[in-house]
């Protein structure tokens, strides 16, 4: 039993992380009605650069909220130069480009960090407490409070502030916003730099337990589009609910399914993609989506 | 017969040409720069099926270097555990991959453009992992290792009889793979010109008409995957044959992105397009990191990450350029360029023709 819950809230630490790049995808997806295949590799570059302002000697807690706002202009920059030439494009269009995104910047990170991994620090110890006979870190516990803050932060933003508003509005109404003086182009951007400010977190929160390396986030996103797809591609709340549940359910098939162990986790992930996609396409929280004919 | 050559319209004859040049190519150049040119035509194999699928009936798979590795596999088990004739094994590979993608499309018809390439991304990511754990089949993280065929005596004597050498086993791979190649070219060059092409086109560029009009979707869309599997899992097990040995780290994700940029590249939609994004495709990462090491001016560290990043920058910023400025690839810019010419050359009166132009942004 005692085991068990040591599982389940190790589970949780690291359902939080994918929780972030999953409210990450729900943010993009909102916005355009596009997966974006680059977020983790904007969350690993992103952790790159958090890497480096620690390494060249800022405290951590100075060198995280500089690149959450360094990770928001590159968010913009990138929606502006890359995504607005196409932004009318078919689907497959963005997702081809988005691909090429997560490549060039993959591509990129080995180019200027290389591909040799590295530690990063965590601004939690790794000693743990006793919690009613379970053992948890500083660590997990650091992580599930800083998901949990930025959750609450885009909550807050998204519903309880104007800003938010007219970010809604213009993912849901494109043509009305216009016509009421919303720059929906610019809106879009924002929403790009919002997710990721949102996945950069993630990326920060996850290198302490992996290490930093360009391709540190190539099974975060996997984990992280099973939590989005679960929960419902366009619901916030079902990526968080989405993102627990995910990190608990590979935890525990690691520990307890034997023909699973360490290195079939990832294809978990994968089962719950299809058997969602199967038996309950929208997910957890999402509406079934109207086709336009 | 003199008289249809003579009519025959100029593409053909270009064919015709492109064909002799690939026939003849090997006997001029070292059996090493054949194995190479083996890789980029089992690439074009792949790249076939995957613009049979996206760039025709408009699914994204991101997911085609697993169907890749399905048969490789298939055909380097079949070779080693079961002693099969490794040539042979190829159309079981591929009808068994074919078969297999068949199924992975029932579900997938369900599915959005999105969602399907979201679950076959996964897919890509987790193959390598997926073919490790049933070890004593499939030779776990060491993978397979094969012998690759001799050239048998007719190869032998015909070439000889040409040449004036003796042929290598490389070289005859390279028949080998141009072969199935010219075969899977003819049959996708006659797929897209008929029913089914027309079908698959329908329902790409409008399901809803396409269903309206008696097209059946469901099967047209599952048949598209079966053949563009069966596609992937001929180059599979071509692959297996000119590289000598499987493992799980030879289908990497980056497989799969290498396909898609080859397909990109070339010309979705077109049939010449997968052959040149293949050629591309594979020999830009090689020249690339051959080229850079020799440069003097550019210091080793630099070099030495240029090699290992530069095929993820480029494949990556081509990617890119390409769908915002090209969408229909090299094939599509030849094309435009040709039309621009014919323009020129035939003075005013044909510049009207009154057809559509077709729409770039369709994929």
């Amino acid at each position: 039993m005692q085991e068990f819950l040591q599982q389940l809230v190790g589970g949780l630490a690291i359902g939080g992380i994918f929780a972030s790049l999953a409210l990450a995808l729900v943010l993009i997806y909102n916005a355009m009605g596009l997966v974006n295949f680059a977020q983790g590799e904007m969350a690993m570059l992103a952790t790159f650069v958090a890497y480096a302002l620690i390494n060249r000697g800022m405290s951590y807690w100075i060198a995280l909220p500089v690149t959450l706002v360094l990770a928001f202009g590159g968010g913009i920059v990138i929606q502006r130069v890359v995504i607005r030439p196409v932004e009318k494009a078919p689907i497959l269009t963005l997702v081809i480009i988005t691909l090429g995104l997560a490549t060039l910047l993959n591509g990129l990170a080995g180019f200027i960090f290389g591909y040799v991994p590295r530690s990063f620090p965590s601004a939690f110890s790794a000693q743990t407490i006793d919690l009613l006979g379970v053992f948890i870190s500083y660590r997990d516990l650091g992580v599930i409070g800083v998901s949990g803050l930025v959750l609450l932060a885009v909550y807050l933003l998204l519903q309880h502030t104007t800003v938010g508003l007219t970010l809604r509005a213009a993912a849901h109404h494109p043509e009305a916003s216009r016509l009421l003086g919303v720059q929906v182009s610019w809106m879009l951007a924002l929403g790009w730099g919002l997710a990721a400010a949102v996945g950069a977190v993630s990326g920060i929160m996850v290198a302490p337990i992996l290490l930093l390396e360009p391709n540190m986030m190539q099974s975060i996103i996997i984990y992280a589009f099973a939590a989005a797809v679960l929960g419902g591609i366009e619901s916030p709340i079902g990526a968080v609910v989405g993102g627990l549940i995910v990190g608990v359910t590979v935890n525990l098939a690691g520990a307890y399914l034997p023909f699973v162990g360490g290195d079939l986790q990832l294809a978990v992930g994968l089962a719950i993609i299809i058997v969602v996609l199967i038996i309950r396409p929208n997910g957890l929280f999402g509406r079934a989506a109207a086709r336009r004919v | 017969m003199l008289q249809r050559i003579r009519r025959a319209p100029p593409r053909y004859w270009l064919v015709g040409v492109v064909v002799l040049f690939f026939i003849g190519f090997p006997t001029v150049i070292s059996s090493f720069l054949a194995s190479e040119w083996a890789q980029a035509l089992i690439l074009a194999i792949a790249i076939m099926g995957l613009n049979i699928l996206v760039g025709y009936s408009g699914q994204l798979s991101l997911g085609h270097g697993a169907f890749m590795a399905l048969g490789a596999y298939t055909s380097a088990i079949l070779a080693h555990r079961f002693k099969m004739d490794l040539v042979a094994t190829i159309p079981i590979a591929g009808l068994l991959t074919g078969m297999v993608g068949f199924v992975f499309g029932i579900p997938a018809l369900r599915l959005s453009a999105l969602y399907l390439a979201l679950a076959t991304f996964a897919l890509a990511v987790v193959t390598p992992s997926l073919i490790k754990r049933p070890a004593e089949l499939t030779g776990g993280v060491q993978g397979i290792i094969l012998t690759q065929p001799d050239p048998p005596a007719f190869a032998q004597s015909a070439y000889g009889f040409l040449t004036g050498t003796a042929m290598t086993s490389d070289q005859w791979i390279y028949y080998i793979c141009l072969f199935c190649a010219l075969i899977l070219l003819w049959f996708a060059w006659n797929l897209v010109r008929h029913r089914p092409g027309r079908a698959m086109r329908a329902i790409r560029d409008g399901e809803v008409a396409a269903a309206a009009s008696g097209v059946n979707i469901a099967g047209y869309k599952t048949l598209a995957f079966g053949i563009s599997a069966f596609y992937a899992g001929i180059a599979g097990a071509l692959f297996a044959l000119a590289a000598g040995f499987v493992s799980p780290d030879t289908f990497p994700v980056s497989l799969s992105i290498q396909l898609l940029v080859g397909a990109v590249v070339g010309g979705l939609a077109s049939i010449p397009g997968p052959l040149l994004g293949a050629v591309f495709a594979y020999f830009l990462p090689i020249e690339s990191s051959q080229w850079v090491p020799n440069q003097s001016w550019i210091p080793d560290q630099i070099a030495s990450t240029v090699k290992n990043a530069g095929p993820a920058v480029t494949y990556g910023a081509i990617l890119i350029l390409i769908m915002i400025f090209a969408p229909n690839g090299i094939v599509g810019l030849l094309h435009r360029g040709y039309v621009a010419l014919n323009r020129r050359l035939r003075g005013a009166a044909d510049r009207e023709t009154g057809q559509m132009p077709p729409n770039p942004q369709t994929v």
